[in-house]
């Protein structure tokens, strides 16, 4: 395919339309087979295979989560260990300073509160968000993403991209319609 | 390609038998579109004017809530001995309330997580609201062990941070326990309603016609735009959080629960009580988002999203932890008699025949008895009928705490140190208020949030009807 040479500098990417979740799967794994790898689907709810539809990488997510736990867990008897053994340790009865089994409830509950926390603003993190603008909320009818419409969009960023070609190739795939998308 | 209904016909044909032909035993009503759960769902949030109903209910709730601040306000200024508290009865109604209101959230967290685990595909109806009641439920009992102290204002006294005290809190006591436990279950409980919020906020914001709403909700929506990679963090982020408040959920009642058996007072000290509290917990959480689903769903016409199926499936639920404490209660005194030790045995005759005794075996009935009516299939598919049963649990719940917690400590090693409890005036305000700040809560947010999941209602049309076709 040639060059973006035709693709004007304003324009974000393509749009398409779509009205089933089962086109727009069709048609992102036909773009994908037609070299577009700057492409992102939007709809209203999950759909599956999507994301590997379209090539992206799984998400790194559990690992952080994993990390957040095994860090909100060591804090919870670091924390405990420092009050009740270096900072002030208290003989009660000739018991263990280092009493662990009775820090086990806060080691859990800071395990879970540290994973927890980890997934929400890794999830939040690794999509970027909040994201107060994006070039796709200039089309009017992308609103509908949220609603019952499905939507494909490939970048101009894409080293395939090109303005008609990537709309024929578009408009083949059954899309019900496609916008320019301004930056 | 359209199943005549998502569980299999065995359920539809003995549920057509009993009741009316047009509310069968559906997950979802038949002829739902995606774009008509998203209109119906995000209508109730968007409406100009305030439905009638909600405007009565709001102020109810509002009037009780105001009961609620000028109790506390009281409580404040003249210190905790206006409650009717004293040696040795000195838990009384804030922890028995605190105690009720932390069980009832957590149903929410086991609609929303564990159901969600195990794919039970009817919870997406129900979820959102449960656990919007499970955040107003913790944030009402909260409230109490932090009046409770005292000195309310210095509750971050119970934080572990350097302070000019060179003090530390006990970390080898279950109530410091509960602070974690408590105040985690809080910050993931909300963070798991949030984040199952953010793509119906994107709905919100997308289909409001006002631009302060359109600010409002396009802030709390973060920019969502339901791209395929969102998507895909979003459900594993779901998937995790549900799997990390399923155990949360068990052990922040454990911990409650150690609260008692910790300690060495008769009745108290058994390894019986936090299991028997989880069960609980959730029996009197599931009476509550009974008691919660049914008046919402006649209020705002969900009678296709909230269906019989739900209620029934709940009514089982009940039907079983019900049993589970109703096991409890015979441990209990199994136990006492057991263990051969005097006072063990002495809490339970006084239980049943001392001067508290209306009380056990009132909650005897509510809890044990009157649930039972809920093997009739009849009885579960009776809305009112489940209705007055979800608040006679809700009841007996509360009196089970009750009768654990007074009647233990009233009468425990020393005859010379037992004493009656009473509560006074301001307990009862505590606690009706504080079910008028839970309500009026609710009422917000059945207003101004989306009630049932949208984009799960979405996925539920596209497995079920495929989506466009009426």
């Amino acid at each position: 395919m040639s060059g973006s040479t035709s693709t004007p500098p304003h324009v974000y990417g393509l749009l398409a339309q779509f009205d089933q979740p089962e086109t727009l799967r069709a048609a992102a794994s036909q773009a994908y087979a037609q070299g577009y790898r700057r492409m992102e689907a939007y709809s209203p709810f999950p759909i599956k295979d999507m994301v590997s539809v379209m090539g992206h990488p799984r998400s790194r997510l559990p690992i952080l989560t994993l990390v957040g736990g095994v860090l909100g867990g060591v804090t919870g008897y670091v924390m405990q260990y420092y009050a009740c053994v270096i900072s002030y340790p208290l003989n009660v009865g000739g018991r263990p300073l280092n009493s662990w089994p009775a820090f086990i409830p806060i080691i859990f509950e800071l395990t879970i509160l540290g994973a927890a926390l980890f997934t929400v603003f890794g999830m939040l993190g690794l999509s970027g968000l909040p994201m107060p603008y994006h070039a796709l909320f200039n089309v009017p009818e992308f609103k509908r993403a949220s609603r019952d419409q499905f939507f494909l969009c490939i970048q101009a960023a894409d080293r395939s991209f090109d303005l008609l070609q990537t709309r024929e190739f578009l408009n083949a795939s059954h899309a019900l319609a496609v916008y320019e998308v301004p930056r | 390609m359209i199943p005549d209904d998502v569980n299999g016909g065995r359920n539809a044909n003995l549920g057509r038998a009993v009741v009316e032909p047009e509310e069968t035993l559906r997950v979802l009503e038949p002829g739902q579109t995606y774009a008509s759960v998203t209109d119906k769902i995000s209508a109730i949030a968007l409406a100009h004017q305030h439905p009638r109903s909600w405007l009565i209910g709001f102020i109810t709730s509002s009037t009780l809530l105001m009961v609620f601040c000028y109790a506390t306000a009281y409580v404040l200024i003249m210190g905790i001995g206006v409650w009717g508290n004293n040696v040795p009865v000195a838990w009384a109604f804030d922890i028995i309330n605190f105690v009720w209101w932390i069980g009832i959230g957590h149903a929410g967290t086991l609609i929303s997580a564990v159901l969600l685990l195990f794919r039970q595909e009817w919870r997406t109806s129900i979820n959102r609201f449960a656990e919007a009641m499970t955040l107003f439920a913790v944030a009402c009992a909260g409230l109490y062990p932090i009046l409770h102290l005292g000195r309310p204002w210095v509750f971050y006294w119970l934080m572990p941070y350097p302070n000019t005290f060179g003090l530390w809190p006990q970390f080898r006591s279950p109530l410091i326990w509960d602070v974690f436990a408590v105040s985690t279950y809080a910050t993931v409980s909300f963070l798991f309603w949030y984040v199952g919020l953010i793509p119906d906020f994107a709905v919100l914001r997308d289909r409001s016609k006002r631009p302060f709403s359109q600010i409002v909700y396009g802030i709390l929506a973060m920019g969502w735009r339901g791209s395929a990679i969102h998507w895909q963090r979003y459900e594993t982020a779901y998937l995790l959080l549900a799997g990390l408040a399923t155990p949360l959920v068990v052990s922040v009642h454990t911990i409650v629960g150690f609260d008692f058996a910790v300690s060495i007072v008769p009745g108290w000290h058994q390894t019986l009580l936090p299991p028997y509290f989880v069960a609980g917990a959730i029996f009197s959480g599931f009476a509550m988002v009974m008691t919660l689903a049914i008046p919402l769903r006649s209020m705002y016409g969900l009678e296709d999203f909230i269906t019989l199926h739900h209620l029934d499936n709940m009514a089982k639920v009940m039907l079983a932890t019900g049993l589970m404490v109703g096991y409890g209660y015979l441990m209990e005194v199994f136990c006492a008699w057991y263990s051969g030790n005097q006072f063990e045995w002495y809490v339970t005759v006084n239980r049943a025949f001392g001067p508290y005794a209306l009380c056990y075996w009132a909650l005897i009935a509510c809890n044990i008895f009157i649930p039972q009516l809920m093997c009739f299939r009849s009885v579960r598919h009776c809305v009112p009928a489940l209705f007055v049963i979800s608040l006679i649990v809700n009841i007996g719940m509360w009196l089970e705490r009750f009768v654990i917690i007074v009647i233990s400590l009233h009468r425990d090693y020393l005859p010379s140190a037992w004493e009656m409890y009473y509560p006074s005036v301001w307990d009862f305000a505590q606690f009706f208020g504080s079910i008028g700040l839970f309500f009026a809560l609710l009422f917000l947010f059945v207003r101004f949030i989306p009630v049932i999941s949208i984009f799960e209602l979405r996925e539920l049309v596209h497995e079920t009807e495929g989506g466009h076709k009426p």
